[in-house]
């Protein structure tokens, strides 16, 4: 096939060939499904410029299977969301993620999106992961391009190490009775200040 | 000193307060009932013709003995001069001024913001509702200087609020009313809404989680 | 050449109608039913393509026709103007690049003037022309990324690619310049972050030379296009007047007949003494605010060309060692710079008792910056004149009465960017 091949265990078990089977069916459906993810560029501020830019072309994500930009969350596999969160969108992207049939993959790029960024206030969300569940955080104020396209390499590594058998991989991870993805304690611990000043009248 | 400021006060007399320069720019403070009058005649006045409006804000001081400030920024577009006309509010008593939407209809959302940022109410703006932040948010004005950065909740309080904050929250009563939307909602929410309840944020299991 | 307009010039909606070169309409349609029906409550946003960021816009529609839209703003909302009271001067120009991303360097010099007037600096002649060619620089890549996403809203997407590829072209310079694409922080106060490297000049020349062609690309695909044309034409029509009443201000006011730049009518580093027109605009539809943008992408070249001539030698820094610091070698060798180095970084640098505006003329419109001190270094108020916050305070009355595909055009040719009109 010129490509690499499945990695089967092979061994002369009575479930050898059950097993080299789901191997194939494994290696054959993450190579599909890593290879044409169908972004859902959730794009707020900053960063989705640069994504912009990923996308035209000199940086050209179609390369990678990703210039169809799904803007129905019903038709895309990776919810891309670039650009910071401020309480008033989250529960937007909680409910665009709720909408996004499985198999679905978050990347939370940039600094705002993975930790809240230099917006450590009273209207930002400290990291999209304290509202959905994140696969893949690119760090950057805004990432480059090129970050950006490491990010999403690392997420079709993960694509391509997964496995029918594991139904947990595509648990919905629904919202708590607290209304919370984590527990308020994980949650506040997430968001703890980085050490920007918090006096007007003090010079640090 | 720009020359409005006399001409002002030889029309207004004591409504108009004291006036400053500052880094070249000129200030002048006007008390809150005269603000209508003093700025519908710098902007009709032949010779004032302060007809384009750049901004309205606030500002609120550290020191909290001073008054809040409403801050008019004015520009004359045919002589190319600027002014900034000022109102004081004491916080002792409410804040709110009569709004210029009437004058310019481009303060329409300038004084909604500085509702949103500083709890000052403007007297007859047409839509008088948050614009930033959304409509129950519940902690409070916060460019003021008692509001903390971090917001008055804890995170995990504040990312529970934000999302359980309710579709009909997002739809103002204007908004809903529009023909049959309204009567296709059920009948409890209708009710809710018309009882002023905008998004009602369902009380965590085992009582408010508050610090 | 003569021909017959095959219309009385008024389309369906009693309107003017200009028509594209060449074309002949036929006969409207004589639409006298009255057809019945409810009002359609519909929601655009605040997640969709076409919104220009997270903008939410709640439209009642008759069939296809807009009655009203109800613009909902705030979902972008970071807290800028509290984060600026908890930092210093200097702290606060990496926040600038933030609020408008489309043109970070022009929101930089704008921080710096403001502050430089609030501290009464007065910043040496190669800072001056420096910072034309960043806000020149920052204009045409507004303008740029204004002209593609339009584009694509109203259908053509080639475009987007032809105008984002110039884009990447200077953001090599900006790169270059200041070690990051867009969030550039390229102002201090007093001076800047650092010169210009070797071979920028030269570069940005031939950039200014190769890059009309481009432009001339997108002219030929746009702006005699029969499509273009009567998308944009007659749409989202608003008068002089009420323009001005509504605040508007940069291409939005331009293309309504108001004479009013920033540059021109409250110059500031030395625009007055440069050379360019200011294009005005007739119809204040979406074709004129096109036209007009598109020809100050051209002016704005011819102002880069000038600046990069003029460009003198020198410190591109004020020598005060209280407002910059001192060069690294300096702080390391000699105590007293290390005392200023150290003065600047703990407590930064601190502002006399004052209040100060300061508008500079974005590719959105007039972008000020007020600032009120207290005396000492961080400031009591922030605050952001943001152009695209007003200007879209405007799309409810340019809307009444169109078409749910003009209500994305004209939102389109408002050129908002929700990072400044949410701060």
């Amino acid at each position: 096939m010129g490509l690499s091949g499945p990695a089967a265990v092979e061994s002369m078990s009575p479930n050898w060939l059950t097993t080299r089977l789901t191997s194939l069916a494994d290696w054959a459906v993450n190579w599909g499904r890593a290879n044409s993810l169908w972004p859902m560029p959730f794009g707020t501020a900053c960063c989705a410029i640069e994504f912009m830019a990923t996308a035209a072309s000199r940086f050209d994500l179609a390369r990678f299977g990703m210039e169809r930009m799904a803007f129905s969350p019903r038709q895309a596999d990776v919810l891309i969301c670039a650009g910071r969160l401020p309480f008033k969108l989250a529960p937007v992207i909680r409910l665009i993620y709720d909408q996004m049939p499985q198999p679905k993959w978050v990347i939370s790029m940039g600094a705002c999106a993975s930790t809240g960024g230099i917006f450590d206030t009273y209207a930002m969300v400290q990291g999209i992961d304290t509202v959905v569940p994140v696969d893949v955080y690119v760090p950057g104020c805004p990432p480059r391009p090129e970050g950006l396209l490491y990010g999403i390499l690392m997420l079709q590594k993960k694509i391509k190490g997964e496995t029918l058998a594991d139904r947990s991989l595509r648990d919905e991870q629904p919202l708590g009775v607290t209304g919370l993805r984590l527990p308020a304690e994980t949650l506040d611990e997430l968001s703890e200040p980085f050490g920007n000043s918090v006096h007007q009248t003090r010079s640090a | 000193m720009n020359p409005s400021v006399s001409a002002l006060r030889e029309r207004f007399g004591r409504v108009v307060g004291r006036a400053f320069v500052s880094c070249g720019d000129t200030v002048v403070y006007v008390d809150r009932a005269a603000a209508v009058p003093v700025l519908r005649w710098l902007k009709e006045t032949p010779g004032q013709q302060y007809n384009y409006l750049v901004d309205v804000t606030a500002v609120e001081y550290r020191d909290a003995e001073r008054p809040l400030e409403v801050v008019y920024e004015l520009f004359s577009l045919e002589r190319r001069v600027p002014l900034r006309v000022k109102i004081e509010l004491s916080k002792d008593a409410t804040l709110e001024v009569d709004s210029i939407v009437p004058l310019w209809r481009g303060a329409d959302w300038l004084e909604r913001e500085a509702f949103d940022m500083f709890g000052i109410a403007f007297r007859g703006h047409p839509d008088p509702r948050r614009i930033l932040m959304w409509e129950t948010y519940a902690e409070g004005h916060p460019l003021r200087k008692d509001f903390p950065l971090r917001g008055r909740f804890s995170r995990s309080e504040q990312v529970r609020q934000a999302l359980n904050l309710h579709p009909e929250a997002h739809y103002s009563m204007e908004e809903l009313s529009i023909a049959e939307a309204h009567r296709d909602l059920p009948a409890d929410m209708r009710e809710r809404l018309e009882r002023g309840e905008r998004g009602v944020v369902p009380e965590p299991p085992g009582g408010a989680g508050n610090p | 050449m003569e021909f017959d307009l095959a219309t009385t010039g008024v389309d369906a909606y009693g309107r003017p109608a200009r028509m594209p070169l060449g074309v002949a309409l036929e006969e409207p349609p004589d639409d006298d039913v009255e057809l019945g029906g409810h009002h359609m409550l519909l929601n655009l946003g605040p997640q969709h393509p076409a919104t220009h960021g997270v903008l939410r816009l709640v439209v009642e529609l008759d069939g296809e026709v807009v009655i009203r839209v109800i613009p909902h703003v705030g979902y972008l909302h970071s807290g800028f103007e509290k984060l600026g009271e908890y930092r210093h001067y200097n702290q606060i120009i990496p926040l600038t690049d933030r609020t408008d991303y489309l043109s970070p360097m022009a929101n930089n010099v704008g921080l710096a003037l403001a502050v430089e007037k609030l501290m009464e600096i007065e910043v040496t002649e190669r800072c001056r022309v420096l910072r034309v060619i960043a806000c020149e620089m920052s204009r045409i890549i507004s303008h740029l990324v204004w002209m593609g996403t339009t584009a694509i809203d109203i259908g053509a997407f080639t475009p987007f690619l032809w105008t984002f590829y110039e884009r990447e072209r200077i953001y090599n310079f900006q790169e270059a310049w200041t070690g990051a694409r867009l969030t550039t922080s390229l102002t201090r106060v007093g001076g800047m972050m650092a010169d210009v490297p070797d071979g920028f000049t030269t570069g940005l020349r031939d950039w200014c030379r190769t890059f009309p062609k481009t432009l001339d690309e997108v002219d030929r695909v746009l702006s005699r296009n029969g499509i273009w044309c009567s998308r944009t034409q007659g749409v989202g029509v608003l008068t002089g007047e009420e323009a001005i009443n509504f605040s508007l201000s940069g291409p939005m006011l331009r293309a309504s007949g108001v004479a009013y730049d920033v540059r021109k009518d409250r110059p500031y580093l030395g625009y007055e003494t440069y050379d360019f027109d200011v294009p005005i605009g007739e119809h204040g539809d979406v074709y004129d605010r096109y036209l007009v943008r598109f020809e100050e992408v051209r002016q704005s070249s011819r102002i880069l060309a000038q600046a990069l001539d003029r460009l003198p030698d020198g410190p591109i820094n004020v020598s005060d060692p209280r407002v910059i610091l001192p060069p690294k070698s300096a702080a390391m060798s000699d105590m007293e710079a290390m005392i200023f180095h150290f003065k600047q970084v703990m407590e930064g640098v601190a502002a006399p008792v004052g209040e100060a505006y300061f508008p500079i003329e974005n590719g959105k419109g007039e972008l000020g910056y007020y600032f009120v001190s207290d005396g000492t270094a961080k400031p009591v108020r922030w605050r952001i004149r943001p152009p695209s916050f007003i200007n879209l305070a405007a799309l409810p009355k340019m809307a009444e009465g169109a078409l749910l595909s003009d209500l994305i055009a004209i939102n389109a040719s408002v050129d908002i960017v929700m990072g400044e009109v949410d701060r």
